[in-house]
């Protein structure tokens, strides 16, 4: 599978991260020399196997739903780039 | 011996002996870091007056726990209250956690005393501390090479004697592999033994919490204070925590032991396959029963993780946005670009491919080919494992198929600086708990051991890595922190 620069602009698109045109042509080649390396995978046919997700035998852990004690507020805002009376700030959305 | 240069329980010692104060060993430590972190760069931040005025009030009114006044130092991957916590990445480089990592707390809870944090591969992603966003770490042995990673800076502080033991989390080898390469002592624990809440995720189904020391009983100790449930990490297992080091004697006549032949292939370095032949034959001499054996899938384990990890990460990587924490581009005017201009700017070139990687691998249209696919190749590793474990106690092989590289020498073909982890990523793949220990020198440099158990057995684990340990000397030897 070949990775082409449009598609690492859609890729980026979708992870929301802005890259420039050399990173572009970066990905692209480093993007399809890993891909190529792990379709080493299709060697093997998986078709009878279960996938496994980890090795614990958990699935939902569920908690009572009681008040604990929360972080403090402010504690939470002093790492916020920008917060006003209580929310944290961004720029326009629509 | 010096202060610096002591292990964690002779340290202990000392103090229960009232032959030196907690302000003699932080002081000495201080010393020791200022002395020589200059060459090995493995601290991000020091919390020098803090840890020294803890331990001050130590000494004016002792507190009890298994470490009490002992300094310990975490990879700057866990989070710690009040103290900048980075992650090697500019995204956080500003970032100070409104609370503490579940470990932390219960060092804490047993008297430790943080004295710094730890350099890492940014976010956790790679495996020789170069791809930290501020600057790379050294190796004590050779400082033009790398300490390994991602969990370099804990394994070179602790081999430099700048520390007496160190946390660390390991997800593909980043805590196996520096220690190989820096000649100290890295265990991972099972997959749900100890609590991962706090320290920032990479790869949720892989992530595990360790420790790195300078002898096996100290990982044995440390790993029984920080094993154990936590209501707050879904993924840690409700089983009793036993005292490892209590198990650790030297009696291992009978133990069967596998070594696995294609960790003795796939590119592994002659001298260390010679290097493991030799202690295999070190066990076979204490009573062992030495057996070769096939992990058939092994070679897959390695693109499966380049699927897995990456898909992971790219999931974990999204609340890094710009909004409640870490860095913000200002000059964005709506919110899409916002995100995208401070993913921009936040992450360095490893972290921005692991996630454009892992979101490729999800995206629609692809979830079935690779992450699918990954999933149940994984079984199938898993499922090799579980094959020898019916018939053996532990399995032993090379922790890394060379010894530490040079600086730069990697960086510019990506898949040789993934194959570093080859012997590795298999025991995350299956959730396995990992010890690697030093076996001996190559040339100089240390070659590291990996003993790998069954699920939850550390005590097995730690018992066959205790008795080489106690048969050879290889973990007194110290680096040099020169250039060879």
């Amino acid at each position: 599978m070949a990775i082409d620069i449009k598609e690492v602009e859609h890729i980026a698109l979708l992870a929301r991260i802005n890259i420039s045109e050399k990173e572009k042509a970066e990905f692209a080649e480093q993007m399809t020399q890993i891909l190529q390396y792990v379709e080493k995978l299709n060697e093997l046919n998986t078709n009878e196997v279960e996938p496994l997700y980890h090795i614990l035998p958990i699935y939902n852990v569920f908690r009572e739903d009681n008040v604990v004690e929360s972080p403090d507020r402010d504690e939470l805002f002093a790492n916020a780039p920008q917060h006003e009376d209580g929310y944290y700030k961004v720029p326009r959305i629509l | 011996m010096e202060l610096h240069e002591l292990t964690l329980q002779q340290l202990i010692k000392e103090l229960e002996e009232k032959k030196t104060n907690a302000q003699e060993i932080m002081t000495a430590i201080l010393n020791r870091i200022n002395a020589v972190d200059q060459k090995v760069k493995a601290f991000l931040t020091l919390n020098q007056e803090a840890a020294i005025e803890k331990a001050r009030e130590f000494d004016r009114q002792p507190w009890q726990g298994k470490i009490a006044g002992i300094p310990f130092a975490l990879k700057d991957n866990y989070c710690t209250k009040g103290v900048r916590t980075t992650c090697a990445s500019k995204m956080l480089e500003n970032f100070i956690p409104p609370y503490d990592a579940t470990l932390v707390k219960k060092l804490y809870a047993e008297g430790g005393i943080l004295t710094g944090k730890l350099n890492l591969d940014e976010f956790a992603m790679g495996s020789s501390t170069e791809l930290s966003a501020f600057f790379p770490s050294h190796n004590p042995w050779d400082l033009e090479r790398v300490p390994g990673g991602s969990s370099g800076g804990s394994a070179a502080a602790v081999a430099a004697d700048e520390i007496p033991f160190s946390l660390a989390s390991d997800t593909g080898g980043s805590i196996r592999q520096p220690a190989a390469y820096c000649g100290v002592v890295g265990l991972k624990p099972t997959y749900g033994r100890v609590s991962r809440w706090g320290i920032v995720a990479y790869a949720s189904s892989l992530d595990q919490a360790g420790v790195i020391t300078k002898d096996v009983s100290d990982a044995a100790l440390v790993l029984s204070i920080i094993a154990g449930y936590d209501p707050l990490e879904s993924t840690s297992v409700q089983m009793e925590v036993p005292d490892y080091t209590a198990f650790l004697n030297t009696d291992i006549k009978g133990l069967k032991i596998g070594y696995p032949k294609e960790y003795f292939q796939q590119g592994v370095d002659g001298k260390i396959t010679e290097t493991l032949k030799k202690a295999l034959l070190k066990y076979e001499e204490m009573g062992a029963h030495i057996e070769e054996v096939s992990l058939p899938h092994s070679e897959y384990a390695l693109p499966a993780y380049y699927i897995i990890g990456p898909a992971e990460a790219s999931s974990n990587m999204g609340k890094f946005d710009g909004v409640r924490y870490g860095l913000r581009d200002f000059s964005a005017d709506n919110v899409a670009d916002l995100f995208s201009l401070s993913r921009q700017a936040g992450f360095g070139p490893e972290v921005k491919r692991r996630i454009m990687l892992g979101t490729y691998a999800l995206s629609s249209g692809y979830y079935d080919a690779y992450y699918l696919k990954a999933l149940k190749v994984r079984r199938l590793i898993n499922d090799d494992f579980a094959k020898v474990f019916s018939s053996f106690d532990v399995i032993v092989a090379p922790t890394t198929p060379t010894t530490a590289f040079k600086i730069g020498e990697n960086t510019d073909d990506i898949l040789t600086a993934y194959m570093n982890d080859i012997l590795t990523v298999p025991i995350n793949m299956a959730g396995l708990p990992g010890i690697s220990i030093p076996c001996g020198l190559a040339d100089g440099l240390p070659v590291g051991m990996q003993i790998i158990g069954k699920p939850f057995a550390e005590t097995t684990l730690l018992k066959a890595a205790y008795a080489f340990e106690q048969a050879t000397d290889y973990h007194q030897l110290k680096p040099s922190l020169g250039v060879r």
